[in-house]
C-alpha cells in the first residue's frame, strides 16, 4: 500500500460499504428461490444470490480483519464476517438504499439487478486495480461473477421492455420507482476522497459516465424512458437514514443469532 | 394457457478438451436466453468451458426401426479393431 | 427426492401368452437389460405409468424447494445460507431434467405444471409438513434426502432411458445433500441444550413422514408387480424402508437422539430393525390434500405460476419480434 496517511477507518468503512451492498442484495434475490416464474430463472436468481453471497463472505471478512488491525485485537478476539453481517443493527449498515428497496414484482427484481450490475461491473473492474492487494484480489474474482450478472440481468431487461405491451409496462414502472435510487452510487464524502486520493478505490462520481452509458445502450434496446434525474435519494451507504426496509430484512436474517447468542450453527 | 417456451437441446464442452457431450435440455424463448440458461442449469459445478445450443425440434433424429439395419453391419467388421491383428510381443509397443 | 407411487395405472401384470407380439419383444428387450428410448415402441401403459411417476417425482422436487426455502432467509451464518441455497437451486435443477425426461414421452412441462396445480397430480407427502426450526433443515437433508437416495440410486437402472439418465446426474449432484443436513444435526447435537432439544424436536416430527415417503406396503399390489416388470420400479416399499431404517438408526444413536419409537429392536434372525409402521390414515389424509401444508404448498406454487405469467409472455414476444426483425432484414 501506498505511504501516507493511515487509510485504515476509511478503508474499513469502503469494506463495509462493498460487503453490505452484496449481502444485503444477495439477500433479497434468495427471497425468490422457489417462485421464480420459470425453472430456468429461479436457478439462475439463485446462481446470482450464491455469487454475491461468496462475495460477503470475502468483502466482510477483509472488513473484520482490517477491524481487528484498527483495534488491536489478537487474533482470537477478532470478528468474523458473520458477526458483521448477523451482529449490527440498521444503522451501522452501509448498503445503498437500492440493495434493500423489497423484490416487487419479476421486472422490479430485475430492473433492480441490472442497475445495481451496471455499476457494479464497473466498479470492480476499476477495484481490481486497486492499490491495496487484498481488494484487487477480492475484486478480480467478482468481477469475472458480475460481468456475468450484467450481461443476464441486459439481456432480460430487453426481453422483457421490448416484450409484451405488459411487460413493457412493467419495466417501465419499475424503472420509474428505482431510478431515484441511481444517484446514491455515486456520491461521496471524504471516506471516498482519501480512499481515491491513495489509489485504493476510484471516485464515485467518475464511474458515472461509463455507467450512463450501458444503460442508454440497456434501456434503449428496451425501449424504455430513462426518467428525469430527482435529487439523489441516499442515506443508505452512510448509514445516515435506511428504508423502513432494512429492518424487516435484518429481523429474519439475524433472528436465529440473536434469538441463540453465542451458539455455534 | 399461453404458448410454452421452445425446447432447447444444451452440448458441452467440458475442461479436458473432449467434444460437446449433451447434457440434456431446457426451455428458453431464444438462443440467446437458451445459451444463458444452459450456463445456469448445466454448469453448475464447473462442467464447462464451452456450450452449444439447438432447437430441439431442429434435430433429425435415425428411426428406431431402422436401428438394425443401420447398426448390425458394423459389428461383423472385426477388422476394424487393433485387438483383431496379432502382433508379436518382440515387436514392441505398436 | 422422490415420490412414491401411491397406485399405478394398468390392471396389473400382462401375462406372456396374451402379449402382442410387440408387447412380447418389449418385454423381451426389457429383460435383457435394454434402454427403451422415446421413439421406440412402448405399450400404452408404460407410457403412462411412466408420464405419472416421473412427473410426480419431478413435482416433488419443485414443491420441494418450498419447507427448505422457508429457512434460506434465515440461515444462521453465511456459510449455511450458501449451501442451504446451493442445495435447494438443485432441486430446482432436477425438477428441470426430470420434467424434460418426461417430455420425451410427449407430455409438456406446463401441461404437467397445469396438472399439479388442479390437483390432477400429485407429490411426494413428505413436503406437506412444516419446518418450524433450523434443526429441520438438518432433518430435512438427513432423512428426507436420505430416504430419497434409497429411492433414486435403484432408479438409474430404471429401463427408460431418459429417465435412467437423468437419475444418474441426479445422483450425482445430491451426493452433498444428506451429509450437508448429517451436518447440521451433528452441529446442533453437539451445541447447546436449546440446541439439542431442537434436533431432537425435528427427528421426532419428521421420522414417521419420511417412513411414509416410501409409500405403504405394496408386497402384494399387482400395479407394483406391474412397474417392476417393466423395471420403472426397481424394489418394493417395504424392502427400502427397511433398508432406511437400519442405514439411519446407527446414525441417530451417533447423534444422541433418539429415534420416536418404543419398539424399536434389533432383530437378529432378520439381520434388521423391528419397527412401528407410521399412521397410515394419517398418510391417506395428507396425499388426499389435508396434510398441514397442502394448501399452502399449493397456493405458493399458484402464485408463482401465475404471477410469472406476464414474464413468460413478454420474453416470447420479444423472442418473436427478434425473428421478425432478422426476417425483414435478410
Amino acid at each position: 500500500m501506498a505511504d501516507g496517511p493511515d487509510q485504515s477507518p476509511a478503508l474499513l468503512e469502503f469494506l463495509l460499504r462493498m460487503g453490505d451492498n452484496t449481502l444485503i442484495l444477495g439477500h433479497r434475490v434468495s427471497e425468490w428461490c422457489g417462485k421464480a416464474p420459470v425453472l430456468e430463472e429461479d436457478i439462475a436468481l439463485a446462481n446470482i444470490a450464491l455469487d454475491l453471497i461468496g462475495q460477503t463472505r470475502m468483502w466482510l471478512g477483509l472488513a473484520a480483519e482490517v477491524q481487528g488491525e484498527i483495534l488491536g485485537e489478537v487474533q482470537g478476539d477478532r470478528k468474523s464476517a458473520d458477526d458483521l453481517a448477523f451482529l449490527r443493527d440498521a444503522w451501522q449498515f452501509r448498503n445503498v438504499l437500492l440493495c434493500e428497496i423489497p423484490n416487487g414484482d419479476f421486472g422490479q427484481t430485475l430492473m433492480r439487478q441490472f442497475l445495481f450490475d451496471a455499476w457494479h461491473d464497473c466498479q470492480l473492474r476499476q477495484l481490481a486495480g486497486s492499490a491495496d492487494d487484498r481488494v484487487a484480489a477480492i475484486a478480480a474474482k467478482a468481477a469475472k461473477e458480475v460481468t456475468y450478472h450484467l450481461d443476464r440481468s441486459s439481456g432480460t431487461v430487453i426481453g422483457l421492455g421490448d416484450g409484451s405491451p405488459e411487460s413493457h409496462a412493467r419495466m417501465q414502472t419499475a424503472l420509474d420507482h428505482l431510478y431515484p435510487y441511481v444517484g446514491e452510487l455515486f456520491l461521496s464524502d471524504p471516506v471516498d476522497d482519501a480512499l481515491s486520493a491513495a489509489g485504493i478505490a476510484p471516485d464515485p462520481g467518475a464511474l458515472r459516465p461509463a455507467y450512463d452509458a450501458t444503460l442508454t445502450r440497456v434501456l434503449g434496446e428496451a425501449t424504455l424512458v430513462i426518467p428525469q434525474a430527482s435529487r439523489a435519494r441516499g442515506g443508505g451507504r452512510d448509514g445516515r437514514m435506511h428504508t423502513e426496509h432494512l429492518g424487516h430484512l435484518l429481523t429474519s436474517m439475524q433472528w436465529l443469532q440473536r434469538a441463540y447468542p453465542g451458539a455455534t450453527w | 394457457m399461453t404458448a410454452e417456451w421452445p425446447l432447447w437441446e444444451i452440448f458441452i464442452r467440458g475442461q479436458h478438451g473432449m467434444s460437446h457431450r449433451h447434457m440434456g435440455s431446457l426451455h428458453a424463448p431464444d438462443a440467446e436466453t437458451a445459451i444463458r440458461n444452459a450456463r445456469d442449469v448445466y454448469t453448475r459445478r464447473n462442467e464447462g468451458v464451452s456450450i452449444w445450443v439447438v432447437e430441439a425440434a431442429a434435430i433429425t433424429a435415425s428411426s428406431p426401426s431402422a436401428k438394425g439395419p443401420m447398426f448390425d453391419p458394423s459389428e461383423s467388421k472385426v477388422y476394424r479393431h487393433p485387438s483383431f491383428y496379432d502382433i508379436p510381443d518382440d515387436v514392441g509397443a505398436m | 427426492m422422490y415420490a412414491q407411487m401411491v397406485k399405478s395405472t394398468g390392471k396389473g401384470v400382462i401375462l406372456r401368452e396374451e402379449m402382442s407380439p410387440e408387447e412380447r419383444a418389449f418385454q423381451d428387450r426389457i429383460d435383457a437389460g435394454e434402454k427403451i428410448e422415446p421413439k421406440d415402441w412402448m405399450p400404452a401403459g408404460y407410457r403412462k405409468t411412466l408420464i405419472r411417476q416421473i412427473g410426480q417425482h419431478a413435482h416433488s422436487e419443485i414443491v420441494g424447494q418450498l419447507p427448505e426455502g422457508n429457512w434460506i432467509t434465515r440461515a444462521p451464518t453465511l456459510e449455511r445460507k450458501a449451501i442451504l441455497l446451493a442445495k435447494v437451486q438443485d432441486e430446482a435443477g432436477h425438477g428441470l431434467y426430470l420434467y424434460c425426461a418426461a417430455e420425451t414421452l410427449g407430455i409438456s412441462r406446463d401441461e404437467m405444471t397445469e396438472m399439479l396445480l388442479d390437483g390432477r397430480m400429485k407429490y411426494s407427502s413428505i413436503f406437506n409438513y412444516p419446518t418450524l426450526t433450523w434443526a429441520d433443515m438438518g432433518a430435512v437433508g438427513w432423512l428426507v434426502d436420505g430416504a430419497a437416495i434409497m429411492n433414486q440410486v435403484p432408479l438409474q437402472r430404471t429401463s427408460f432411458g431418459p429417465y435412467a439418465r437423468a437419475m444418474i446426474r441426479i445422483c450425482k449432484e445430491e451426493s452433498f445433500h444428506q451429509r450437508q443436513g448429517f451436518d447440521i444435526m451433528m452441529t446442533m447435537a453437539r451445541g447447546t441444550d436449546a440446541q439439542r432439544a431442537m434436533a431432537q424436536d425435528a427427528l421426532n416430527r419428521f421420522w414417521y413422514p419420511s417412513l411414509m415417503m416410501f409409500g405403504p406396503s405394496d408386497k402384494d399390489s399387482v400395479h407394483s408387480a406391474q412397474s417392476m416388470a417393466w423395471r420403472i420400479k426397481m424394489n418394493t416399499n417395504d424392502e427400502l424402508r427397511q433398508k432406511f431404517v437400519d442405514q439411519t438408526v446407527p446414525q441417530a444413536e451417533y447423534l444422541g437422539l433418539t429415534v420416536p419409537d418404543d419398539s424399536l429392536s434389533w432383530n437378529e434372525d432378520k439381520g434388521g430393525y423391528d419397527f412401528a409402521e407410521p399412521d397410515w390414515d394419517e398418510f391417506f389424509e395428507v396425499i388426499s390434500g389435508n396434510g398441514p401444508c397442502n394448501a399452502d404448498r399449493l397456493a405458493a406454487r399458484t402464485k408463482a405460476w401465475d404471477d410469472g405469467a406476464w414474464v413468460r409472455e413478454g420474453l416470447l414476444a420479444h423472442a418473436e419480434k427478434k425473428r421478425a426483425r432478422e426476417r425483414a432484414a435478410q
